[in-house]
């Protein structure tokens, strides 16, 4: 078995709430792997459990062959945990957060530095900074430092990208890349259906259960149907009138567009005049590529 | 050693980098023991008095003009007796003193308004000695021993001294503790590898050094500017138990830092169930002789009733620690006890 992290059958809750139900994700050495689903979904609750702050209700879980629960003490120094949440030292500066938490894990900063060096470029100008001080973007480059600094096995990024601006975002997985070339796994969780792409694998989780995992795009090959975008000067309009007609099995608001789930018997110009007959204007219908979200909506959709 | 030395060190930074609170922390015992000591007193002063005789002999006049001439009066004069009752209601005055010699042997009254308590005992007291001081027959000798001037700063001192521990002690470190729950950092810490001793002693040892500090600070005032007695014996004592209590409450704060979430609960819990009980059922203030008997029970497990008790007979009687074996028992076996408890709790919380 070729798998750093093993999950099998894990549960969990909160009083009678079930955060995790029957959760099973197996995540092989030096992967990027995304866990994606919208907020409550319980990724926060898996990674609490991974980073052994929280024991399961039942089940188990293995990191590097190690069981979180049996040997919590081994697997917390194979780990790199950075929270959803900023949790550093606010009124200590850049220099001595790395620092604190390099001396935690007993290693030196300098010994390890060559693996947070292309993180920490940006810091460097600034070590007297209070972390507090910092940008949001800074702030998430700073704890992925401090998670790094001890050279972790496995990385575990609880929504590292919420609350960070485009362009941090975007340098961040680049990063990430960066370092799953230097062979650490990761296990990255997000509620950006769009980073999905940037996984090689991923796991959607909605309500505590596991929908589906693979790669995304064979994930959304599973979508299997005719998908088309549409616009009009009128959306909210457009929305209705769309959901009127029988070959429309969905539609649904999806970035700027509509995006509609349609039977084969769908003819995309009639549909434009049917709609343009309506009072729309501007009335554009086109074929679309499904993307995670469309399937996030499908699987979601049938469980409802 | 490394790991515990990083993180005293990063406890440090955060009481340095928080100025007002290490303010607070280091004027407030300094503003109670000023406070207590010189500006509040339980020593009551310039009593209006007004008295009613009904013919004069020499006793009387005798009398009278020893309160004409006692800082402790502000003698009025003489009223008629059918003045009295109108000069209490309007409170023109605190006290009458009535005089009567007619029947040939002298009889004294007091009356007193005693809408002031403290006032009216005190009153009363002075009057009567002031009056029966003459009358000759069997004068009483009293002698007071240990605080001959009855300074109220004896008494308070050792009060103050239990109650600030407690507070900044109980506090600080329940406060610093939940802090890093709220913030998350406590998880980052757990996840490390570690042990949850080593937190607990990486929060405790920066806390009792400052704690440290703030009695030298006190025993400095204690003796420097508020004299209290002094002899290096006594020193070493006070030094001893109150390290001893200093570590107690540390034991306290620790304990509430596992229980509670928020830094405002563990404020709350702080003041309200232990400040409170401290600075009314110690003895700090009121006498315990003078609590209910219930309360009395509840104030035996008060810490700080035992602790300001030692430092009464150490500090003011300056007596040796052989007299003291009880209290000394209570303040160890208590302070195991919730230390124990604490760390318990605390492991069990972030295990």
């Amino acid at each position: 078995m070729n798998a750093i992290v093993d999950i099998s059958h894990l549960s969990a809750r909160y009083g009678r709430t079930m955060a995790l139900d029957d959760v099973s994700l197996q995540v092989d050495k030096g992967e990027l792997f995304g866990v994606i689903g919208p907020d409550g979904a319980g990724k926060s609750t898996l990674y609490k459990i991974l980073a052994t702050l929280m024991p399961p209700a039942s089940g188990g879980a293995s990191v590097c062959g190690l069981d979180i629960v049996k040997d919590y003490r081994d697997v917390r120094s194979r780990i790199g945990y950075m929270p959803e949440r900023f949790s550093l030292y606010k009124d200590l500066s850049v220099q001595e957060n790395l620092k604190f938490f390099a001396a935690l894990f007993g290693v030196s900063v300098k010994k390890n530095f060559d693996l947070i060096a292309p993180i920490f470029r940006q810091l460097e100008r600034f070590p007297d900074r209070k972390a507090g001080a910092l940008s949001g973007g800074m702030k998430q480059k700073l704890a992925l430092s401090c998670a790094l600094i001890h050279r972790p096995e496995i990385l575990l990024l609880d929504e590292p990208t919420t609350g960070v601006d485009a362009v941090s975002r975007s340098e961040f997985w680049d990063i990430l890349q960066s370092l799953k070339n230097q062979g650490i796994t990761i296990l990255v969780s997000t509620s950006y259906m769009d980073e999905a792409n940037l996984c090689e694998r991923i796991a959607m989780i909605d309500r505590g259960r596991i929908l589906g995992t693979d790669t995304p795009a064979r994930l959304v090959a599973r979508l299997g149907e005719r998908l088309f975008a549409a616009r009009a000067d009128n959306m909210f309009r457009l929305l209705e009138e769309l959901r009127r007609l029988p070959q429309v099995k969905e539609c649904y608001t999806f970035g700027a567009n509509l995006h509609a789930v349609v039977s084969d018997d769908f003819d995309p110009q009639q549909a434009a005049r049917m709609m343009e007959h309506c009072g729309l204007k501007g009335v554009s219908i086109t074929p679309a590529e499904g993307t995670i979200e469309d399937l996030f909506i499908k699987l979601t959709a049938n469980e409802q | 050693m490394a790991i515990l030395n990083a993180l005293i060190k990063k406890e440090s930074l955060h009481i340095i980098r928080d100025p007002r609170t290490l303010l607070i922390t280091l004027l407030m015992p300094l503003v109670l023991l000023l406070l207590f000591g010189f500006a509040i007193s339980t020593e009551v002063r310039n009593i209006r008095i007004c008295a009613v005789v009904d013919r004069h002999t020499d006793e009387t006049r005798a009398i009278l003009e020893r309160f004409r001439n006692n800082e402790y009066f502000d003698f009025q004069g003489l009223v008629a007796s059918t003045e009295q009752n109108r000069m209490l209601e309007e409170g023109l005055t605190d006290a009458i003193l009535i005089l009567r010699t007619a029947t040939g042997n002298m009889e004294s009254q007091i009356i007193v308004d005693a809408s002031n308590t403290t006032m009216a005992q005190a009153a009363t007291g002075y009057i009567e000695s002031m009056v029966s001081g003459q009358s000759g027959n069997s004068p009483i000798i009293s002698s007071t021993l240990y605080n001959p001037q009855l300074k109220s700063s004896y008494n308070f001192v050792p009060g103050i001294m239990g109650m600030i521990f407690i507070l900044i002690c109980a506090i600080m470190t329940s406060v610093s503790i939940v802090r890093e729950k709220e913030t998350g950092t406590l998880n980052l810490l757990i996840v490390s590898p570690i042990r949850a001793a080593t937190i607990i002693l990486g929060k405790l040892i920066p806390y009792f050094i400052l704690s440290a500090v703030i009695l030298a600070i006190v025993l400095m005032l204690a003796y420097g500017v508020l004299g209290m007695p002094y002899s290096p014996a006594s020193i070493v004592n006070v030094v001893l138990f109150s390290l001893l209590y200093i570590l107690l409450s540390l034991s306290i704060g620790l304990l509430i830092s596992a229980l509670v979430r928020t830094q405002l609960a563990a404020l709350i819990v702080s003041a309200v169930a232990f400040m409170l009980p401290v600075v009314m059922l110690s003895g700090m203030i009121f006498p315990i002789d003078n609590l209910p008997i219930v309360l009395q029970w509840v104030s035996a497990v008060i810490p700080a009733r035992w602790y300001i008790a030692a430092m009464r007979k150490i500090m003011v009687q300056e007596i040796g620690i052989g007299f003291l074996v009880g209290e000394l028992t209570i303040l160890a076996s208590t302070t195991a006890v919730l230390l124990t408890l604490a760390i318990v709790k605390f492991k069990s919380a972030v295990r």
